[in-house]
């Protein structure tokens, strides 16, 4: 959900990556999100997984201890498609200054009343990834996670993902993969018995690994380390070996020594 | 107003436990009690004693209570069960002398070393004698109003006052509750022979006789069940008969008694909540789930809630969620609402398979305490799945650090 518009105004140039249907059903979802059993009840459930991930890559890209609970103090995080917070807040706990985007307003009216109830100061902004940040310092961490399958053009997308980077920085991406046992758990499954709202993915713009890769690789980054995300009943979302449901990258500049 | 991460009330052995855990690994917490500690600590307040497994024995050690108790738990390396005193006896032994099946602590003396633990904690603050009058529990997180006027904010609140717990009500948390109709008898004595480290456990048609070893060798604590009729008869009898019934009950096995400590009585019963997370809110102890003294697992169940909610916090502020956050609730509610109504379970079963008095109940009972035995495997794999979300025991029980 990088855009930097809401639907039916002319998009801003640049603006490359919004599909303003897109941020529009996420916008309509916006005040439901914080609530554990609500619309994005999944969401919450796999938050646990993908911050388990990221923390092991953060702690061996800054040489972290991984008992210690501030492991990104004095680092700069930026969370892209940030929807209401609920990535960028533990960024935030975990000691980093962070900076959410999201092509929604209603996402980021939200994210900023929540993170002032938690007593988090976030820097939320809405729109365009390559405006908003246009100029500044590049960010030591970079995090996209299930954003990628929602943009128009994920190669520009990625590229804009690698700009914002830090040539030491860490990248790290989650998304669904494109196969037919995804199609059938999130959209036929998922969607069609109410878990995850209706509409919320187009299986035909999920990306591959393989697809992935081959952006990343394009955009001048390098993947250093990979999982999958997969579902039993009886432990929830687990990470394993398994890619064919939804999958992390972890990803540096392919110039770094990491 | 003041403001910390987790809010506990009741500074019990539970949940002042559950605070020294949550400090040795950089958590903060606010304990509040109504009760005035000076006065716990007086030498009559609490003649019980309880037997600490030897699992959450390694936690006490692993979170820096253990040393403070050295010397003082004696070590359980038996267990004698008895059919009345006309049968042989069932020995349970511990596998070896180095891990015994559990140590017998003085309560007071516990909650001398928790107390001991706190005050050198660098994260926790104990409030106590302070008195609740409110608590709230929104989006946000949780509140709580003392009768002060102090508020103490946090992101989760833990109800660990034990198995009256206005916590658990409030929430409109309801317990199964099952009333044994018996009253526990509780008083330390001291025995004219050694007790060699060996808990006795009598079972009379009337209720349980237990004589549960003490430091040093020559003292055991009596709980000694009675039926709620009985009670107030037995209650009222002076010291020497009290004493003259106790020694025929015990059948000699530890030679003369004679009583060291003032006596005391519970009334015993079982309750168990299907429900022990709500939003931001956990019960742990009796608060959740009590149990009958017959195992002696009732604070064992309570420290293994300790150790399971501890070590899923201690992660998930690693991860850098709320500590109230729904997903780690979730996970401790799944990990602990099992293993809670498996042990209360089959503890609920011993004490009527005892209850039942005549000769065909006595046949039956010698085939059910076969039956126990016989169903250990059964029981250990329906507790091997319901920790299936971690895979094993927590850490803490393990005697790691999370």
């Amino acid at each position: 959900m990088n855009a930097s518009t809401v639907p039916n105004t002319n998009p801003a140039p640049g603006a490359t990556t919004i599909i303003p249907e897109e941020a529009a059903h996420f916008g309509r979802l916006a005040a439901d999100w914080w609530d554990p059993r609500g619309s994005s009840a999944m969401l919450h459930k796999l938050n646990p997984v993908r911050l388990g991930f990221l923390r092991e890559r953060i702690d061996a890209h800054w040489h972290c201890d991984s008992a210690g609970r501030h492991p990104l103090s004095g680092k700069r995080a930026l969370d892209v498609g940030c929807g209401a917070g609920l990535l960028a807040e533990p960024l935030a706990r975990l000691g980093a200054s962070v900076t959410g985007i999201d092509a929604a307003p209603e996402n980021i009216a939200v994210a900023r009343l929540h993170a002032t109830g938690q007593g988090l100061a976030i820097d939320y902004r809405a729109g365009e990834l390559s405006e908003s940040t246009a100029g500044e310092a590049r960010y030591d961490l970079v995090t996209a996670m299930e954003v990628i399958e929602h943009v128009a053009d994920p190669a520009a997308f990625v590229d804009a993902l690698a700009a914002a980077l830090a040539p030491d920085g860490l990248l790290i991406l989650s998304t669904p993969n494109r196969t037919m046992r995804s199609r059938l758990a999130m959209i036929t499954i998922g969607e069609g018995l109410g878990k995850i709202p209706k509409g919320t993915h187009d299986w035909h713009r999920f990306v591959t690994p393989e697809e992935l890769e081959g952006l990343l690789e394009a955009a001048g980054l390098k993947v250093i380390d990979r999982s999958g995300i997969s579902w039993s009943p009886l432990r929830d979302f687990v990470l394993s070996e398994d890619q064919s449901l939804n999958y992390l990258f972890a990803a540096v500049p392919a110039s770094s020594p990491n | 107003m003041e403001r910390t991460e987790v809010i506990i009330l009741g500074g019990g052995l539970v949940g002042l436990t559950l605070a020294i855990a949550l400090d040795a690994h950089g958590i903060a917490s606010v304990v509040i009690d109504p009760a005035d500690p000076a006065k716990l600590l007086e030498p009559g307040f609490d003649g019980r004693a309880s037997a600490v497994a030897s699992a959450p024995w390694r936690m006490l050690e692993a979170i820096g209570v253990g040393k403070l108790l050295a010397g003082q738990g004696c070590p359980i390396e038996h267990i004698e069960v008895r059919d009345g005193l006309s049968a042989g006896a069932l020995r349970f032994d511990a596998d070896s002398v180095e891990d015994p099946l559990g140590y017998m602590f003085e309560n007071r003396a516990l909650r001398i070393a928790l107390y001991q633990r706190a005050k050198a904690a660098e994260y926790l603050t104990l409030l106590a004698p302070a008195m609740p009058v409110d608590t709230v529990r929104e989006d946000d997180g949780v509140r709580v109003i003392l009768a002060d006027g102090r508020t103490i904010e946090g992101a989760l609140l833990v109800g660990a006052e034990g198995r009256k717990s206005p916590t658990r009500d409030s929430a409109g948390i309801r317990s199964a509750r099952w009333d044994y109709d018996h009253v526990a008898q509780i008083v330390t004595v001291r025995h004219s022979q050694p007790h060699r480290n060996v808990a006795h456990e009598i079972f009379y048609s009337d209720g349980p006789f237990a004589l549960l070893p003490m430091m040093p060798g020559d003292r055991s604590c009596v709980v000694w069940s009675v039926s709620r009729d009985d009670a107030p008869a037995i209650r009222d009898l002076p010291d020497r008969a009290f004493l003259a019934e106790m020694q025929k009950r015990s059948g000699g096995i530890l030679g003369d008694l004679e009583m060291v400590s003032p006596r005391s009585a519970y009334p015993l019963d079982f309750h168990h909540t299907a429900k022990v997370v709500e939003q931001r809110l956990v019960l742990i102890g009796d608060a959740a789930h009590g149990i009958h003294p017959i195992a002696g697992q009732g604070v064992n169940l309570g420290y293994r809630d300790v150790a399971a909610l501890a070590e899923v916090l201690v992660e998930g502020v690693r991860l850098g969620l709320d500590p109230g956050d729904a997903q780690l609730l979730a996970r401790y509610e799944r990990w602990r609402s099992l293993d809670g109504l498996m042990v209360a379970g089959s503890t609920d079963a011993l004490v009527h398979l005892f209850g039942i008095p005549g000769r065909p109940a006595r046949a039956l009972r010698r085939f059910g305490l076969g039956a126990v035995e016989r169903l250990s495997p059964l029981k250990n794999f329906f507790m091997t799945e319901a920790r299936g979300s971690s895979g094993n025991l927590p850490r803490l029980l393990q005697g790691m650090m999370i």
